[in-house]
């Protein structure tokens, strides 16, 4: 085979096509709803000119809750690429270590106090890291972490959570019962702000980008890592530590919406090859598109309801990763 | 070229539930291939990590070139030492060039890519583990053998001055066996260092300098391979009685089986 045989010279093309990719996606996204705005009408407001109308609706309203999904969808499915390094377990997801339960937690007592919508999000942020930390407290034991360990602490804390969502939901009043099943399921309708979550993600993605050929090297077990040059504790810890933050910042924004951190990695790499120079970027990019397209049929196929986002994430996942897998290798 | 470029001092490698057995002092040159054989749980490959940094020893230091190991950074001594692993994980799809690759991850900095010396690299390894033609193939879907060669080829790239190499010959035929003996005896020729845990004698007796025998209780002897393979200390070492072969000066050991007495006479 000829020199282009190697796969770094993909980095590139795949990376811009990505892009243009998430671009459509938010411009899709902005134009699409109640008021359907079309390409030329997008670009005038662009232009800053245009219907005044228009402009407050693309930029007060449908624009933050685009880049809401795109920064949710992007930090779910870095940390889910993450952790399925971390752990070499290709079923690992970003709530494999019990954070989504200890948001739901979170989130689902500042709803029973009957708090506002920024305690929701500060108490579920709170409830993810307080996961996290048990977790790895725990894991740890008296001797040093493994993998396995790591992974069957998580799921025994997730269980826990679950039972502790499932009390909160039977002694709740029936009129919050819809809010908190929808934060349940991942709903956007709750993000506040998108620039928190969205400047994490390219703030992480670049801090991840010059780690990216030590993780192809973790990928391969902590002792070849180490033979090979890598400072495998503190790389460990950056992985584990980097990965929470953004779990916790996506939870925190639009609840537990399920499948994009597990099959966006995973579709990527059917694509792609596993090099994490490549697959972390095209996660935020990949990952941020697929959510901001679920988000845009949520809340259009039964308008004026809303669907919760993690049903379409899951409809439109569940087919195109399994064709995937059908076809390869 | 009697440089030396790792050393055992006062060394007691920690298997757990062992007394500390025999210290091991010994000092590994340039130009020398060093053998260890001993039988299963000995500690052959846990006395390979240590060796490598990868495991604290209950006693005593490693020094690598000169330095303690365990004050040098894991880049530092990737740069110069190369480890072949007995065991592998490959939990996720990579192709053979991916795999070889990474055996130039030291010598990169962060934001470099691999240049286009460290393919010709890479692939003069393969082509050496006669792996050509097979760059782009899933690691996945080679034979053991192949593995095992992708392993030693990965080693290759690291252009180390010293190898540890656990049971090299693992999954391959007479064939590649006797090719990556050949290239171990290659790199201690042009001025590296080698040692390899093996499991078979004869494969010691002909690419071996220096020998480690490591019995199952800690203690331990080395010297000379030419005065360390006598049948008696190898038929104690692994409580198997040998016939021992001479072929064109070079000895031969063969287990001697219990002959099953009946069908014999």
């Amino acid at each position: 085979m000829a020199a282009a045989s190697y796969h770094t010279p993909r980095l590139l093309p795949a990376l811009a096509l990505l892009s243009l990719g998430a671009l459509l996606a938010v411009a899709l996204s902005v134009s699409t709803g109640s008021v359907a705005i079309s390409t030329a009408e997008l670009w005038a407001v662009l232009q800053g000119e245009g219907d005044p109308l228009h402009h407050t609706l693309i930029f007060d309203l449908r624009l933050p809750r685009s880049l809401a999904a795109f920064a949710t969808g992007g930090l779910l499915a870095v940390a889910g690429a993450l952790m399925q390094v971390l752990l070499r377990n290709p079923l690992a997801d970003p709530y494999v270590l019990g954070l989504s339960g200890g948001a739901a937690v979170g989130a689902l007592s500042a709803m029973l106090l009957g708090l506002g919508s920024a305690a929701v999000s500060g108490s579920a942020f709170i409830g993810a890291i307080v996961s996290a930390i048990t977790v790895f407290g725990l894991a740890h034991g008296t001797g040093s972490w493994t993998p396995t360990r790591l992974l069957l602490t998580g799921v025994v804390i997730a269980a826990g959570w679950g039972a502790v969502v499932t009390f909160m939901l039977a002694i709740a009043p029936t009129e919050s019962l819809p809010g908190m099943l929808f934060w349940l399921m991942g709903d956007l309708a709750y993000a506040r702000s998108p620039w928190p979550a969205l400047t994490t993600l390219l703030a992480l993605s670049l801090l991840l980008l010059p780690l990216g050929r030590s993780l192809n090297a973790m990928a391969r077990g902590p002792l070849q890592a180490a033979a090979l040059g890598v400072a495998v504790k503190p790389m460990e810890w950056s992985i584990y530590i980097a990965a929470s933050l953004l779990t916790a910042l996506a939870v925190t924004t639009a609840g537990s919406i399920g499948f994009v951190g597990l099959v966006v990695p995973h579709m990527l790499r059917l694509i792609l090859g596993n090099d994490q120079r490549l697959i972390l970027p095209a996660c935020a990019l990949a990952g941020g598109a697929l959510l901001t397209l679920a988000d845009t049929l949520a809340r259009t196929i039964i308008a004026p309801e809303q669907l919760p986002v993690g049903v379409i994430t899951a409809l439109l996942g569940v087919p195109t990763f399994l064709l995937l897998l059908y076809r390869s290798r | 070229m009697s440089e030396v470029l790792l050393q055992a001092a006062q060394l007691c490698i920690d298997v757990p539930g062992r007394s500390d057995g025999s210290e091991l002092n010994f000092a590994i040159q340039r130009g020398e291939v060093w053998g260890v054989l001993g039988p299963n749980g000995a500690g052959k490959t846990t006395l390979l990590h240590t060796l490598a940094g990868l495991r604290k020893p209950r006693k005593g230091s490693v020094y690598l070139a000169g330095s303690a190991i365990q004050r040098l950074r894991r880049r530092q001594i990737a740069q110069q030492m190369a480890v072949v692993f007995q065991e592998r994980s490959d939990s996720f799809p990579a192709t053979v060039m991916e795999s070889v690759m990474i055996g130039r991850h030291p010598f990169l900095s962060a934001w470099d890519m691999e240049s286009a010396e460290d393919l010709e690299i890479a692939r003069a390894a393969l082509a050496r583990m006669e792996l050509s033609g097979m760059e782009q193939r899933l690691v996945s879907s080679l034979s053991g053998g192949e593995k095992q060669r992708l392993a030693i080829a990965t080693a290759m790239t690291q252009q180390a001055d010293i190898w540890l190499a656990d049971e090299p010959g693992n999954h391959l035929d007479l064939h590649h066996q006797v090719a990556v003996m050949s290239m171990m005896r290659e790199q201690a020729a042009q001025g590296n260092a080698v040692l390899l845990c093996l499991h078979d004698i004869n494969l010691a007796a002909r690419y071996c300098d220096q020998l480690l025998l490591l019995y199952p209780d800690g203690n331990a002897c080395w010297g000379d391979a030419s005065i360390m393979l006598q049948a008696p200390a190898l038929e104690k070492l692994y409580r198997q009685p040998l016939t021992v072969l001479e072929d064109q000066g070079q000895r031969v050991f063969i287990p001697r089986t219990q002959r099953h007495t009946g069908n014999e006479n």
